[in-house]
């Protein structure tokens, strides 16, 4: 039975025929058709179960409104659940499935689920599910997710990518029926820069759907002859499948264009692009969504909105019966019936609402009056109808029209409320537009062809002109209006049979009223509480209904009762493409240090620092753990040479005749008097007196220095000297740049370090103890001319030097320094034996520099000057944050020297219970000393300072630990720097 | 967002940083008597108007540049852009 309900006409190309499966049967369609009408013309009624009750449900509209056929589309990890089969575009070979049933889709053993509906009514879940409480989590949730819900994932990898992109324009136009065709043909013509978007692939809207003329040819080839207009100008982009799903701020808009989901295979392009669209006026031309009506068993296959059996017919060539019966409460429905029979399928009612003479005469159709369908017979597919008068009449389709929904969506995610028009019965936008929207056609309440061709005209050239650009004069396109009467209709009170509200959400009339009773009597709650609205289709062939019904109940008004709001997207848009190409090792950019090859070459391996990919340690010979090869780096540099890359680090150039005092007002410490030549270790305090950052500042000549801070802050700390120089002391000459990527830095420490960069310096400069004593800095050659600046400063506590050069010099200076430090045994060292030898030092660094911490805990207090004017000096005297008592860092040692010490225990004293009130403190940082030959830490503890040799408890309730450790000097190593100064 | 930077033009928001009420431009006297008292405030005490706020932004992503906005935090219009230089010069702040 290949295509057995195919009719004459429509936009398809029968010149070619496309196969494709549907639950693993072959079928047959063409180009042009979407899967939704290749299934109708393959006679496919039931195509999904719905979502609570799983009952059988068809194909309910043409577009992308559609609540009943989602389906699962393609297989493996180009699976892709949920989709409107409505919307999907038909391509040879595609495969779909339909989801949510156990078993075969003709018997789904869930069904059962139908049957219990009387226990399952709104707010069932509230209701049911309250005891036991710990049941819910592991018992009643997952058999609901299991029962209930829509398609599913394939749990692999999405193979496709997706982009995002930027656009200007100076007149976006939302959607591509009349009125949006009209607007942009105006402002085409008038020179402006165009973007016409609109989520069909073939532009027209419902001129494609309908039999109604322009300019005295049809519809849809006055569409094809105005979209081949637009296309041959230069300042015209038109966008089809792309939905402009979002309005934001300023004329920003969001939008998805589905580039190759109409393709067998996306061939290596992007599949969908996100744009950002700036444009400086917009107009919504979105059109209107039909709305049915509700009454008993209106959910079955064949049951159909009446403008969706018109558009199957007229652009798809397929009819969704043989025999047809319309229900109306407007003009608008007996069109389907005139186009049907038009097109020889036999349609045998008419049944409309009102009470008054046939709108068109329709051949061998009964016309009831004043009538309305009770009920509708068929299980897995319409078989009859029972009107409110017993009569039952044989039909395979039942099309149903309760008028026009404008689709005010993009109008209301500013804010905008919608304002109720009794004279169409529906929501008009209204209240505040987002800025720069103008509205027009049916999305506006002109629900006729003529007056949206008018419209679409006017809103662009009035939009035009705000902007200046001058409207090009033309000769409007011509159409007639057609008849458009409707009467406010909403739900068949005769029915004693479930009657659905919202079909993908299996709502009913009843739950409305239930929830009304109950008293979720706000259209927001009543949105909550019965879950009307929510899901891929957002109730838009619901909502309306269904706040009308609650109206009705409540005995309100329905401009009383309001609408929900509605927020962006207007239609789903997957987490692929907002994800775009940030995933992977892309989730965010990456920054190599400037040895990173060196470092690939010679056994690096990398670890993540902020954006930073640092070398953690370099693995050499057969080092089997990361520990050997840290203890291994720690071991030579100490007892020879380390080379290090510090490049990451934060580098500040602060330059000018106020640099010293700029820098006497960010720093808590003092630098006026800084010599040239030399280098200070200074501390950045928060307002609030808690410290901030830290780091070494080199004074390179009288109007120059060079600020380090560390790599965690380099990027906040820059900002807030900024806002000091702009906002604070607006008058000071001082200029700041970031020289972060433009310098590679390399630590060289150990008792080595002259020697090996005496090989490397050239000769002219003297690196004597004398001449260039701990804290000196200057500028230097190195490799027989090559600028360089060298520092003297240790991190380690090791006689030790920075030397920066510019950066596309690292990768090669990484391997001079490790060359020229061969004789001496010299080895590269990474971000772990760099943490150690600081523990071992007693360094404070992001563990103890945490945001909770002051220059007071840190013991070094008495570095905040409050004879000067710096950030956070006035606060940092708080007298909580000056108590004697104060957590002080201090070294710790474990009393079994075994025993391996755990970053974040707390102590508490020996014989106390360990609870907060007995809280001393916390270990910030733990590490191996190979030096000393046991782990070490440091912490914060109540009044350290006074507590040297006591033994207290480092406990550990998330490990489960407690050891006894001794507290000490936090420098392990060379407390009297002897080291640094040799 | 669009802000309407004085000297580049109209730029995206997500090139900016936002930081917070303006207020911010007018730290207190370090040496005034009540210096505790007047920091506390200027550290902690921000309105949160429903309406005209004055703003700090932050263009990272560009020139550096400060700057304040005039602000609707309701409907997000923005009335004025200025370079915050400008404005804490107008408001007697100097070296």
């Amino acid at each position: 039975m290949s295509q057995s309900n195919r009719i004459n006409g429509g936009l398809i190309d029968r010149s070619q025929t496309w196969d494709f499966t549907f639950n693993g049967k072959k079928m047959q369609g063409h180009p042009g058709d979407t899967l939704a009408s290749a299934l109708i013309a393959n006679g496919q009624k039931l195509v999904g179960r719905s979502f609570k009750y799983h009952r059988p449900r068809g194909i309910f509209t043409a577009g992308s409104e559609e609540p009943n056929a989602l389906v699962q589309l393609r297989a493996g990890a180009h699976q892709e659940p949920n989709t409107r089969a409505t919307v999907a575009e038909l391509f040879d070979g595609l495969t779909a499935t339909s989801q949510n049933h156990r078993g075969p889709l003709e018997y789904d053993f869930m069904a059962v689920t139908d049957f219990l509906s009387p226990f399952l009514s709104a707010g069932f879940y509230y209701k049911t599910f309250m005891w036991p409480k710990a049941f819910w989590e592991k018992i009643y949730e997952p058999i609901i997710r299991s029962s209930a819900g829509l398609g599913s994932l394939s749990m692999k990898e999405d193979p496709d990518s997706y982009d995002k992109g930027f656009l200007h324009c100076d007149l976006l136009v939302i959607g591509a029926g009349p009125s949006g065709l009209s607007a942009a043909l105006t402002a085409a013509r008038s020179g402006a820069r165009v973007i016409l978007a609109d989520e069909d692939f073939r532009p027209g809207g419902r001129l494609n759907s309908e039999t109604l003329e322009v300019d005295g040819m049809s519809g849809s080839d006055w569409a094809a002859h105005t979209v081949a207009e637009l296309s041959a100008m230069d300042n015209v982009r038109l966008m089809t499948r792309t939905t402009v799903y979002g309005a934001y701020d300023h004329g920003t808009y969001g939008a998805l264009e589905k580039c190759t989901d109409h393709l067998a295979s996306s061939g290596g392009k992007p599949r969908q692009i996100l744009w950002r669209i700036y444009s400086k006026r917009a107009v919504l031309a979105a059109g209107a969504t039909e709305r049915p009506i509700a009454f008993g068993n209106n959910d079955r296959p064949g049951v159909m909105m009446a403008s969706a059996v018109r558009t199957y017919v007229n652009r798809f060539g397929a009819t969704p019966g043989q025999q047809v019966a319309v229900f109306t409460n407007n003009d608008d429905g007996w069109r389907t019936a005139k186009d049907l029979a038009d097109k020889g399928v036999e349609v045998n009612a008419v049944i409309d609402t009102r009470n008054q003479p046939p709108v068109i005469e329709i051949p061998g159709a009964r016309y009831h009056r004043d009538a309305k369908v009770r009920d509708t017979i068929g299980r897995k597919g319409i078989k009859a109808i029972t009107l409110a008068d017993d009569q039952v009449i044989p039909v395979d389709c039942l099309a149903v029209s309760g008028g026009w929904n404008p689709n005010v969506h993009l109008t209301c995610h500013q804010r905008g409320r919608p304002e109720w028009r009794d004279d169409i019965n529906a929501f008009v936008p209204g209240g505040v537009l987002p800025v720069g929207m103008t509205v027009a056609g049916a999305a506006n309440g002109q629900l006729s062809l003529a007056s949206a061709l008018q419209e679409g005209h006017d809103q662009a050239a009035a939009q035009l002109k705000d902007i200046g650009i001058k409207v090009a004069k033309a000769k409007l396109p011509q159409a007639e209006d057609e008849a458009r009467e409707s009467v406010a209709f909403w739900h068949v009170k005769e029915s004693d049979k479930r009657a659905w509200v919202d079909l993908q959400n299996d709502v009913t009339v009843k739950d409305v009223k239930l929830a009304n009773h109950e008293g979720f009597r706000s259209v927001e709650l009543l949105k909550r509480y019965t879950t009307m609205g929510m899901a891929t289709d957002q109730g838009k062939t619901s909502n309306i209904s269904g706040l009308a019904i609650l109206a009705e109940e409540a005995g309100k008004t329905i401009p009383e009762v309001g609408t929900t709001i509605f927020r962006p997207p207007y239609t789903p848009v997957p987490m692929g493409a907002l994800g775009g190409r940030a995933r992977g090792k892309d989730f965010r950019p990456y920054r190599l240090t400037p040895s990173h090859k060196w470092a690939e070459a010679n056994g690096g391996s990398f670890v993540t620092v902020g954006n930073w990919m640092r070398a953690e340690w370099y693995t050499r010979g057969n080092e089997k753990g990361w520990r050997d090869s840290v203890d291994r780096e720690v071991q030579m540099t100490r007892n020879s040479v380390g080379i290090c890359d510090v490049t990451t680090l934060g580098k500040i150039d602060v330059q000018g005749k106020d640099a010293a005092a700029f820098l006497n007002k960010v720093y808590a410490n003092g630098f006026a008097k800084l010599d040239v030549g030399k280098v200070r270790y200074g501390i950045m305090l928060r307002e609030d007196g808690i410290c901030y950052d830290d780091g070494t500042t080199a004074r390179m000549s009288e109007n120059h220095y060079v600020m380090t801070t560390t790599t965690a802050n380099a990027v906040l700390v820059f900002r807030r000297m900024e806002f000091a120089r702009q906002c604070l002391w607006p008058n000071m000459d001082v200029h700041l740049i970031s020289t972060t990527d433009g310098w590679a830095q390399f630590a060289v420490a150990g008792p080595n370090a002259r020697n090996l960069l005496r090989k490397v310096v050239d000769d002219e400069h003297d690196m004597s103890n004398e001449a260039f004593p701990f804290m000196a800095c200057g500028e230097v050659t190195i490799c027989g001319g090559m600028p360089a600046r060298l520092f003297r400063i240790s991190f380690s506590g090791e006689l030790a030097y920075e030397i920066a050069v510019p950066a596309r010099y690292g990768n090669s200076m990484m391997s001079v320094l490790n060359e020229a430090g061969a004789e001496f045994d010299a080895c590269p060292y990474g971000t772990e034996a760099l943490g150690v030898m600081r523990i071992e030092k007693g360094h404070a660094a992001g563990n103890e520099l945490n945001g909770q911490t002051t220059a007071h805990n840190l013991g070094m207090g008495r570095m905040v000057s409050q004879k000067k004017e710096c950030i956070g000096n006035v606060l940092s005297q708080r007298p909580e944050l000056v108590r004697d008592d104060a957590i002080k860092l201090m070294g710790f040692k474990p009393v079994n020297p075994e025993t391996k010490l755990i970053a974040g225990s707390h102590f508490i004293n020996k014989g106390a219970e360990a609870n907060m009130d007995n809280d001393q403190g916390w270990m910030t940082s733990v590490a191996y000393s190979p030096i000393l030959g046991h782990s070490i830490g440091l912490g914060f503890i109540k009044s350290g300072d006074t507590r040297k040799g006591e033994i207290v408890r480092a406990v550990s309730p998330l490990h489960g630990t407690e050891m006894e450790v001794e507290i000490c000097s936090a420098h392990f190593i060379d407390p009297e720097g002897e080291r640094l100064r040799a | 967002m669009i802000i309407n930077h004085p000297i580049l033009g109209p730029r995206d928001a997500a090139e900016f940083v936002c930081l917070g009420d303006a207020c911010m431009i007018d730290r207190p006297d370090w040496e005034a008597e009540d210096a505790m008292q007047q920091f506390h405030e200027y550290g902690y005490l921000r309105d949160n108007p429903a309406g005209q706020h004055q703003e700090l932004w932050y263009h990272e992503q560009g020139d550096r540049s400060w700057l304040v906005l005039t602000r609707n935090t309701l409907t997000h219009e923005i009335t004025k852009v200025e370079m915050a230089r400008d404005v804490a010069r107008s408001r007697g702040r100097d070296k």
